[in-house]
């Protein structure tokens, strides 16, 4: 009697957790967390117009998160381990596109932005020596841990053993103090609809994440090397079976998570300042971007990051910016207790 | 030998003795006599040769090797036995600090308010104020535990980095919590009246006679006993809490959980234990390193300092073997004091290579350390000192153990029973 009334409560417990760990509970929870907190802004004073102004910003500081995103959930994904380095990379290339932005002589700018074409040429030489660099960590850190068959956690050390290795050298190289890209110029911001000011900067940055996304997107679903990268992250064994080279396909990874990065640092740094440790303050955002939007997922990761974005913002509304990682922190655990496969993922994966 | 001399030399033999215990093998008859004479000999030989002030340099790395062998117990319980990835000890760290600052001091009045505030400051003794570190530390592991820890562990890792910035920035940016991004001053010191001139009222003469020749400024040497006899105790007590059935219960987690499981125990809440655990021990950690720096703030606790140290010192020292913690505390203290001295030594080449980089030579202890993670972790990720296998006292003396380990095995009954 009593063991059957245990399985009763065991199949029960089980629907619960089938009706609550649901991509629709995770959406709705979410979309409730965002009303009940404009509610409490609405009724604490705070102005409609701030609050859309707010939004506005949130998806500006989305577009940064997401940059910084993408590269993580690749490795994420393909290699299966939490890459600690990814914040110390993202400077790494800021840097890198600062030492050319320093170095070349400074055109005009380009159109309404306050860059000019040595930041784009900054970023299109930094990105190869980033995807190097990555590349040259896992031919002396990863690979001989996976031809070992080491577990996840050595290298998650491994990772945050390289990621205070490769901070050491921006500080070596670049000092900690503060850089700007353009120190003095300004960024006029442009009058939108609705009473919103960006910066003409902040939208490129916005539309860059959206166009690397697709591309990273258009990559993973039509070509070859997508295709075998997918093959890998979903089971390296079989790949090889397939004929996948997966050290290769792991190269390729490496490579592409530098170079997004690279673009991931530098527009962090046009949006805010440049310092070494900027990387790391970016690393739970993209994490809980990365983990919310499905691991491997570049769409999920940028949806994540906007999420998470706007949410950094919107608290400010009641509670101090200095809070903004704590956000990223509560969306996170939600996400891990709800739904750990994210928003975007299959059921099981 | 002058007075003053001989009275630091015997104060550091105390210390040294304690540590000479798990260092020197061999069955209790031999050790504690051994131990005796190696701290005698080496404090008075230490308090005779070197001068005044390298020998508060030795008292002050014995000071902050200590606090981190404490913090490495802490994160072995956590990841040696159990396998939590727990990349925010700064965290735990900074609780515990912050708890037994403001338990221990007396809030502000008068002007001094205006400047350096606090939540509250309840003037308890000393020891109250490092229980209160732990326990605090406790609570905060207890109410992150339960949603994080049946989960992944890299999801564990990323968790607890954000816990560790949160509380941080808690500390930063809350002036009435703990005085904000201003230092908190004025933590008092236990048995700081052994230094003063009158003494404390309680002390038999004799102590009063002894202590005598001492000045303000040599406290640190009466600290340094505290630290290590809490670092001595929570050794003892780990080392019970490894080889009782609890503690195997928690390895059988970290290697089988299914099994583990299926044995009937529950999984879940022997890993909250096991975090909590390693929490209050780094909470107690903390308090013992805010009474020692007196004033705290929050940039003690980065994550440099307050975490990744921690985990170099745990992988090098051999992860689920407290012995192994406790060596890789003091050689990788040893080795971050030892970089300083190198990066000082490679200031003159940096500064032939370009001139800014001379000024830049500190940060190469990081990537010094940074190397040596990566190197323990590809090539010995068990650590100098491995766990052991078999760690029950029962199961040790049945079975039939080849002759080089009888020593290892006699060491072992001797510290249990």
């Amino acid at each position: 009697m009593a063991v059957a009334q245990e399985q009763a409560d065991i199949r029960l417990s089980e629907r619960i957790r089938a009706a609550v760990q649901t991509r629709t509970m995770l959406w709705s929870t979410l979309a409730a967390i965002f009303v009940v907190w404009i509610a409490v802004s609405l009724a604490a004073d705070v102005s409609a117009g701030r609050i859309i102004s707010l939004i506005a910003w949130g998806v500006m500081l989305g577009g940064v998160i997401g940059l910084g995103g993408i590269g993580l959930t690749l490795t994420y994904g393909v290699l299966k381990f939490p890459n600690f380095s990814h914040g110390a990379l993202v400077s790494l290339g800021a840097y890198l596109t600062f030492a050319v932005v320093d170095l070349v002589p400074n055109t005009a700018r380009i159109g309404p932005f306050s860059f000019g074409w040595e930041f784009v040429l900054g970023i299109v030489i930094g990105a190869p020596i980033v995807g190097v660099v990555c590349l040259a960590i896992d031919r002396v850190m990863y690979r001989p841990l996976r031809s070992n068959n080491a577990s996840l956690v050595l290298f998650a050390m491994a990772s945050l053993a390289m990621a205070f290795f490769v901070r050491s050298i921006v500080y070596m190289i670049w000092s900690g103090d503060f850089r700007f890209y353009y120190p003095g110029r300004s960024s006029p911001a442009l009058d939108l609809p609705l009473g919103i000011r960006v910066q003409a900067d902040q939208l490129f940055i916005l539309l860059l994440a959206g166009v690397l996304v697709a591309a990273v997107y258009l990559l993973l679903e039509y070509t070859k090397m997508g295709k075998a990268m997918r093959a890998t992250a979903n089971n390296p064994e079989l790949a090889r079976v397939r004929g996948i080279n997966t050290e290769r396909v792991i190269a390729y990874t490496w490579m592409m998570a530098g170079a997004l990065a690279t673009a991931g640092g530098a527009m962090y740094g046009l949006s805010s300042q440049l310092r070494p440790a900027m990387g790391f303050w970016l690393l739970l955002p993209m994490f809980a971007a990365v983990i919310m939007g499905s691991i491997g997922n570049p769409r999920g990761a940028l949806v994540g990051a906007l999420i998470i974005g706007v949410a950094t913002q919107l608290s400010t509304s009641l509670i101090s910016p200095a809070y903004g990682p704590a956000v990223a922190f509560v969306l996170l655990i939600i996400t891990i207790v709800i739904r750990p496969q994210g928003l975007l993922g299959a059921p099981g994966e | 030998m002058t007075e003053a001399a001989f009275v630091k030399g015997i104060l550091l033999a105390v210390p040294i003795f304690i540590l000479a215990l798990w260092l020197v093998p061999g069955r209790w008859q031999v050790r504690v006599p051994g131990a005796i004479a190696a701290g005698l000999a080496l404090g008075l030989l230490l308090a005779a040769v070197l001068p005044g002030g390298d020998l508060s340099y030795v008292v002050s790395f014995l000071s902050m090797a200590s606090i981190y062998a404490i913090l490495t117990l802490g994160l072995n319980v956590q990841w040696g036995y159990t396998g939590h990835l727990n990349f925010g000890i700064a965290g735990f760290f900074a609780v515990g600090a912050f708890t037994s600052a403001l338990v221990t001091t007396d809030a502000p009045t008068g002007t001094l308010a205006q400047y350096s505030q606090q939540a509250f400051g309840l003037e308890l003794p000393f020891l109250v104020g490092v229980l209160a570190g732990g326990i605090v530390a406790g609570l905060v592991a207890l109410i992150i535990a339960p949603p994080v820890l049946r989960l992944r562990m890299d999801f564990l890792a990323i968790a607890t980095i954000g816990i560790a910035e949160i509380i941080r920035r808690i500390f930063q940016n809350e002036r009435w919590l703990a005085n904000g991004p201003q230092p908190l001053r004025g933590i008092p010191q236990p048995l700081k009246c052994a230094v003063d001139d009158p003494g404390c009222s309680w002390m038999p003469d004799v102590a009063l006679a002894f202590l005598e020749p001492l000045q303000a400024r040599h406290y640190s040497f009466i600290y340094l006993i505290v630290i290590v006899i809490f670092l001595a105790l929570i050794y003892l007590v780990l080392d019970m809490a490894t080889r009782s059935p609890w503690g195997r219960v928690l390895r059988s987690i970290r290697d089988e959980e299914a099994s583990a499981g299926m044995n009937g125990k529950a999984v879940t809440n022997y890993r909250v234990q096991a975090f909590i655990a390693g929490a209050v021990i780094m909470g107690i950690a903390g308090a013992l390193y805010a009474h020692y720096m007196v004033t705290i703030d929050y940039t003690h606790f980065r994550h440099l300092f307050a975490t990744f140290l921690i985990w170099v010192m745990l992988m090098l020292g051999g992860s689920g073997n407290n012995k192994g913690a406790l060596l890789g505390a003091f050689v990788i203290w040893a080795v971050w004091a030892g970089t300083a001295f190198i990066a000082g030594w490679m200031e003159p080449v940096l500064a032939q290579i370009a001139e800014p980089l001379a000024d830049r030579s500190s940060y190469i202890r990081w990537m010094l350390v940074a190397i040596l993670l990566a190197v323990v972790v590809l090539f010995r990720p068990q650590g100098l000192i491995r766990e052991n296998k078999v760690v029950s006292r029962h199961l040790l003396r049945r079975a039939e153990t080849p002759p080089d380990t009888r020593a290892e095995q006699g060491g072992a009954e001797a510290r249990t029973g």
